[in-house]
């Protein structure tokens, strides 16, 4: 009797205090796969680059007490939904399919999506010229969308983890071509491992599929975190925070309005 | 298979019942309206499935054989390898072998600048190859243990006889010691083939489309998260179910 | 040292592996903490769910064998990744809305505690199997002299069902706490911070893939080794009055 009372007010103070209540700290979910130049893990374990500073930045502006918190990109969104998250800023593109499931801050960077391959090759980013080839993208990407929607008839898809992989089977000529955010692959040609390869172009752009932009994900109906966030983003840009990080890491800006 | 008396005790009947109204509620209040649209793609991964299934657990079983024969009765110089090997891949996890044959030796391949060029490259290219020599090695690594195990313990009186009536010693071990020694074991195989069943999902992480691979793409594609998991799940055990009826048959037939 | 490494050509391995950064070792053995600290709480949570599935099978009511016979063979039919998947969501899920009910607004889940949740439970089924077995070896006149002297049953339990059984259960035990060990690979895939994942990230920043793998099973192996090692003193010690298998049977 009394072993299982015991049992049950130990299970109960197990659940309660292996989760300590956090009301004021916010988790931004971010990739637990490196996506250099935006975010990429270093020797000592801290997460660094152009992404993790414009969230620091905008929690500051913002007054948030974030907490980067990386996830698994597959599972990102259900993380968000399942609440292990609260946010999500992984450089993830506003697209109608995601908005059905959650809601999107205001944009806070946009770039286009370009075919990468080997510099030997003769290939433009266009259906025609990617027939029978083997195109590597990362899963749960828009690149992913777009690639099965205009690419997959023609060419065959396969279909990687992570960004970083696809880029290692392009060096290693496992496959012909990656397509990819243009920032991301410029950094990776620029790399010493990238030399085989140039951006060949982008591609024709679709809203529908490409999106809008980049924003910070939040679950559907949280208007309060979503509205902290434009303001905080709204505020970076205009005083200056976002060229300041962006001429750190990159020539040209890219917020395109 | 379970009699049929035996499902009809009372409180059987309320769980078959309850069983019965879960799969229901599922069917109706959970989202099937993908499955459609998916279903070649499914079809291809289960077909995809199976066949790395089969290759892999008879090419591992006739690698597992001589790693087995070597650990029991080799010499030094042939068993120490063996266990060498066996114990490597027993102390490793299986997913980081994957990944080591397919992104470790991709990473070796700009260094080679011939390869390109030979006729093996088409072959290098693609996924599955690294796919069935990893679950292969793996698979030959747990069951040359097995094996050892096995052909120790057939009765050393068969053999002596075997001999002292002038059988040549292959004849001997293919008529003799290897079948007495899977029939010593053939429960175990079952168990470690189900297991390997239940390793094909990790070749999902290196682009081979398996049925793993297509419900992590029916979920990037529409977000829906537990009902591809589900269907999954229950896929899964009907395969590990016929392969568990297939190895009880076999059991059966033999004689002992 | 260094002209060891140097004529070996893995000066640049080295500096890659080295403990402080910019060398990545540390990670590794950060990632190496977590993965051991994962399998020591899912072994334990399993070990614990193994005794009461045990029991349940054994002297249990119908209806409780009948679902423990369910739970084993489902967790036994189903691969771990899946149910890896589907335990993180529906757990997290559940007690996220089970604590909202009670008003205690949301509760973090730490990547370990989860990890220890889902692989704890793969191991319980592995584990109800082994300690069955183990307890329908012990010899049943010692149970039936204990309950002949009116033993309570959690001193029956504890004072010669549990110490009877660790010689027979030893053996899978040890296997339990590999798999354990390398189920922890897995949880990579779902994002959780362990020895793979470390590797992964290492290897992506640095693109010296073969060597960060190589350095990681090198580690994975030294655990192994060492639990053999560990376990086999264990069997020895729970053996201990036990004649010697040597030379026996054949």
């Amino acid at each position: 009797m009394t072993l299982k009372k015991l049992m049950t007010t130990a299970l109960a103070t197990a659940i309660v205090s292996a989760g300590a209540v956090a009301a004021e700290e916010v988790k931004i979910g971010i990739a637990a796969e490196p996506y250099p130049p935006f975010a990429s893990l270093n020797a000592s374990g801290e997460w660094e680059g152009w992404e993790v500073e414009v969230i620091n930045a905008v929690c500051a502006a913002a007054e948030l007490d974030c907490v980067i918190t990386p996830v698994a990109w597959d599972g990102i969104i259900p993380s968000l939904t399942g609440q292990q998250v609260d946010a999500i800023m992984a450089s993830m593109s506003i697209t109608e399919e995601r908005q059905q499931t959650i809601d999107f801050s205001d944009p806070y960077y946009n770039t286009p999506a370009v075919i990468v391959a080997d510099k030997s090759m003769d290939i433009e980013p266009t259906p025609e010229s990617l027939a029978g080839k083997i195109i590597g993208i990362q899963a749960s990407t828009i690149h992913q969308a777009y690639a099965n929607e205009y690419f997959g008839d023609a060419a065959e898809i396969r279909v990687y983890q992570t960004q970083d992989e696809a880029n290692q089977d392009l060096v290693s000529g496992r496959i012909d071509a990656t397509q990819a955010d243009s920032i991301a692959m410029a950094d990776f040609v620029n790399s010493d491992i990238g030399t085989c390869c140039e951006i060949k172009g982008p591609v024709k752009n679709d809203e529908a599929i490409l999106g809008k932009g980049v924003g910070a994900g939040v679950r559907k109906g949280d208007d309060a975190l979503r509205e902290s966030l434009n303001k905080g983003i709204a505020k970076i840009l205009e005083d200056g925070t976002h060229e300041e990080i962006t001429g750190r890491y990159f020539d040209t800006s890219i917020y395109a309005e | 298979m379970i009699p049929f008396r035996a499902l009809m005790q009372p409180h059987r009947i309320v769980m078959l019942a309850l069983l019965l109204g879960a799969v229901v509620w599922c069917a109706v209040a959970l989202r099937w309206d993908w499955i459609p649209e998916y279903a070649p793609l499914a079809m291809e991964g289960l077909w995809r499935t199976i066949w790395i299934l089969v290759v892999t657990c008879v090419l591992g079983f006739l690698l597992a054989i001589p790693l087995g024969l070597a650990q029991a009765v080799g010499p030094w110089y042939l068993s120490a390898p063996a266990r060498v090997f066996c114990t490597v891949i027993r102390g490793t996890p299986l997913l980081l072998q994957i990944w080591l044959l397919y992104y470790g030796l991709g990473s070796l391949f700009p260094q080679i600048p011939w390869i390109r060029g030979s006729e093996l490259w088409p072959y290098l290219r693609q996924a599955w190859p690294y796919a069935v020599l990893a679950l292969t090695l793996s698979y030959a690594g747990y069951e040359g243990e097995v094996m050892r195990g096995a052909f120790s313990s057939v009765n050393k009186g068969q053999l002596e006889a075997a001999n002292a009536f002038g059988m040549p010693r292959f004849t001997m071990f293919r008529r003799i010691w290897l079948p007495q020694a899977i029939r010593n074991v053939l429960p175990t195989l079952g168990g470690e083939t189900i297991l390997q069943l239940k390793a094909t999902p990790l070749v999902a992480t290196i682009t081979v489309v398996e049925l793993y691979a297509v419900s992590s793409r029916v979920r990037s594609d529409t977000f829906i998260v537990y009902e591809p998991l589900i269907l999954l799940a229950v896929f899964y055990m009907i395969i590990a179910g016929i392969i568990a009826l297939m190895f009880r048959r076999f059991e059966n037939r033999v004689p002992g | 040292m260094e002209f060891f490494f140097e004529t070996l050509g893995l000066t640049e391995s080295a500096k890659l592996l080295s403990l402080s950064p910019p060398g990545w070792g540390g990670n590794l053995l950060r990632g190496l903490a977590n993965s051991l600290q994962i399998a020591f709480g899912a072994f334990g949570f399993g070990l614990l769910i193994g005794l009461f599935g045990a029991y349940g099978k054994l002297y249990g009511g119908v209806v409780l064998r009948d679902l423990l016979a369910v739970y084993t063979t489902v967790i036994r039919a189903v691969p771990e990744l899946v149910l890896i998947l589907i335990l993180y969501y529906v757990g997290t899920d559940l007690i996220n809305q089970l604590s909202q009910a009670m008003g205690y607004g949301r509760v973090e889940i730490s990547g370990v505690v989860a990890g220890i949740w889902v692989l704890g439970v793969v191991q319980g089924a592995y584990a109800t199997e082994v300690l069955r077995g183990a307890i329908q070896a012990i010899p049943p006149g010692q149970i039936e002299a204990a309950r002949a002297y009116g033993m309570p049953p959690l001193m029956l339990m504890r004072r010669v069902t549990i110490p009877a059984m660790m010689s027979f259960a030893t053996p899978g035990l040890a296997n339990l706490w590999l798999i354990a060990t390398k189920d922890t690979a897995l949880l990579a895939i779902v994002g959780f911070s362990e020895l793979t994942l470390e590797t992964r990230q290492a290897a992506a920043s640095t693109r010296a893939y073969f060597t960060f793998f190589l350095a990681a099973g090198a580690l994975y192996l030294i655990v192994t080794l060492c639990s053999g090692v560990v376990f086999a003193r264990i069997e020895k010690w729970a053996r201990r009055g036990q004649p010697s298998l040597k030379g026996a049977g054949r």
